[in-house]
């Protein structure tokens, strides 16, 4: 993990961000090497969700550093003294390059499941189309939908849409996957299936980022585990030590309650 | 009931049919099109650009069609002659008929409304699906184009429908700055005949079919792309 040579897929630091006078992120910082898988747990409105949408600047943070794959992201400061970035075509290139899987699935209804796939490659990346579908088709096959393909989103399970916009962000090779609470919308029934497609990528090496209540999942799939609360990070580490042996007293309470 | 004119009309009743489905056509897709303007730009982050749509849609709501009609022809088509070069220009012949007058009062008219409702429906797209775009990349203009304004048409589509059968009923004003539609053709064979009713029946049948016929197109366009009515999450 402390590979000096190897350039870390996602550098974050000192992150800061406000909604109003509530200050929700202060001052989070996170290091991911290539193949890592961290997991962010936390209460709601510890600031994990935000924390995630800042590293694709969904949420603009108001300070902090960002490096994802070694590139600097360019920010200047604007007369309320917060941050803006520099270069909205850098941020629109960073961002294709991180898959983003959200809560509710976001997958755009007046597509069939094939196109929601194609169309970031095709039309961000400019990948020919034939490449795009046949990598597509791969893609769906390996989550399990390539019979629903042809379907439009309105006719899948919540499930399967979920699987389906993993599809989708897989399909513009992501450097980095993030994902936020995945598997919070689904019914309990689903949830496995959801969380089946996600083990196998972080068994293939992938870099995740994830934001989840699975404890169970968490302990089992992350390389490290950052506990969030009130915006700060209060315990960070392997997952053994985090749910085996958390020195924070809220981390321990924490574990305690989400473990039966 | 006597309806032998009709075959002695027969090409005043068409050519007036023709005329209503032209200005409805032209009206529609033009206007169509500035409400895509008027919609993104009230929508979207200047300002003074979303008080100018803002203003137009109030105006052109907020007036009655027929003075908006008339402010356009004997207004506007009385200065137009003074501007310089235009007579000579090859878009004078156009631009002296009441039909342009009449079409350009439809468009801009037709727009507002139009244009209101794709705000409307623009606000109704959910947010998530737009933060997906951003998420994959997608510059502002490509959501536009790719995202945010198909699924607002689509949202909006049952809405528009009703907007094309009330400005399809709306034609008929046109009468009153020359321009011989349908309803004008069954006014002139009522003068020239002294039937009143005869004229105006086959006239209605025409328009309750018309009216059908957009009801069905619209249903057709609906089915194309099945909406997220039921959720199973």
């Amino acid at each position: 993990m402390r590979n000096e040579t190897s350039t870390p897929a996602l550098l974050v630091k000192n992150v800061h961000k406000s909604f109003g006078n509530h200050e929700v992120l202060k001052g989070i910082s996170l290091a991911a090497e290539k193949g890592d898988v961290v997991s962010i747990i936390g209460s709601s409105g510890s600031g994990k969700s935000t924390f995630l949408r800042c590293i694709n600047f969904l949420e603009i943070p108001d300070r902090g550093t960002f490096q994802i794959n070694g590139e600097e992201v360019a920010f200047r400061t604007g007369r309320d003294g917060k941050c803006h970035p520099a270069n909205w075509r850098q941020i629109e290139r960073l961002r294709s390059g991180l898959g983003m899987v959200f809560q509710s699935f976001n997958l755009w209804p007046h597509m069939t499941i094939l196109q929601n796939v194609i169309e970031a490659p095709v039309h961000v990346l400019g990948v020919d189309r034939n490449v795009a579908i046949e990598k597509a088709e791969a893609l769906l096959a390996k989550v399990g939908l390539y019979d629903k393909k042809d379907a439009y989103p309105a006719f899948l399970s919540g499930g399967q849409q979920q699987r389906a916009s993993i599809a989708r962000a897989l399909c513009v090779d992501p450097s980095v996957m993030l994902f936020d609470e995945p598997t919070s919308a689904l019914d309990p029934e689903l949830v496995g299936e959801v969380l089946k497609v996600i083990r196998g990528l972080a068994e293939e090496g992938r870099t995740m980022v994830l934001v989840t209540h699975e404890m169970k999942f968490a302990r089992d799939v992350s390389t490290r585990v950052m506990f969030l609360h009130r915006g700060q990070v209060e315990e960070v580490g392997p997952p053994a030590q985090v749910f085996g042996a958390p020195t924070s007293a809220r981390c321990k309470e924490f574990v305690a309650a989400g473990s039966h | 009931m006597e309806f032998g004119w009709v075959l002695e009309y027969r090409d005043l009743l068409l050519h007036g049919a023709f005329l209503t489905c032209v200005l409805l056509v032209i009206s529609v897709v033009f206007g169509f099109s500035l409400a895509i303007i008027l919609a993104v730009s009230q929508v979207g982050d200047n300002a003074i650009v979303r008080w100018i749509s803002r203003g137009y849609c109030t105006f052109f709501r907020g007036t009655p069609l027929l003075i908006q009609l008339w402010l356009i022809y004997y207004g506007l088509g009385s200065y137009l002659p003074y501007i310089p070069g235009l007579r000579a220009s090859f878009l004078w012949p156009v631009m002296r008929e009441g039909l342009f007058f009449a079409a350009l009062a439809l468009t801009l008219n037709f727009a507002a409304y139009q244009g209101e409702i794709l705000r409307g429906a623009m606000l109704a797209v959910p947010k998530g699906e737009l933060e997906a775009a951003r998420a994959v990349g997608m510059s502002a203009r490509m959501i536009l184009r790719r995202i945010w304004l198909p699924r607002a048409i689509r949202i909006g589509l049952p809405t528009f429908a009703g907007e094309v059968i009330l400005q399809l009923k709306a034609t008929p004003i046109v009468f009153s700055v020359t321009v011989m539609d349908l309803y004008g053709a069954a006014y002139k064979i009522r003068q020239d005949t002294l039937l009143i009713y005869e004229p105006l029946l086959l006239v209605t049948l025409f328009y309750v079919g018309l009216t059908f016929a957009i009801t069905q197109a619209f249903q057709k366009l609906e089915k194309t792309v099945p909406v997220q009515r039921q959720h199973s999450i």
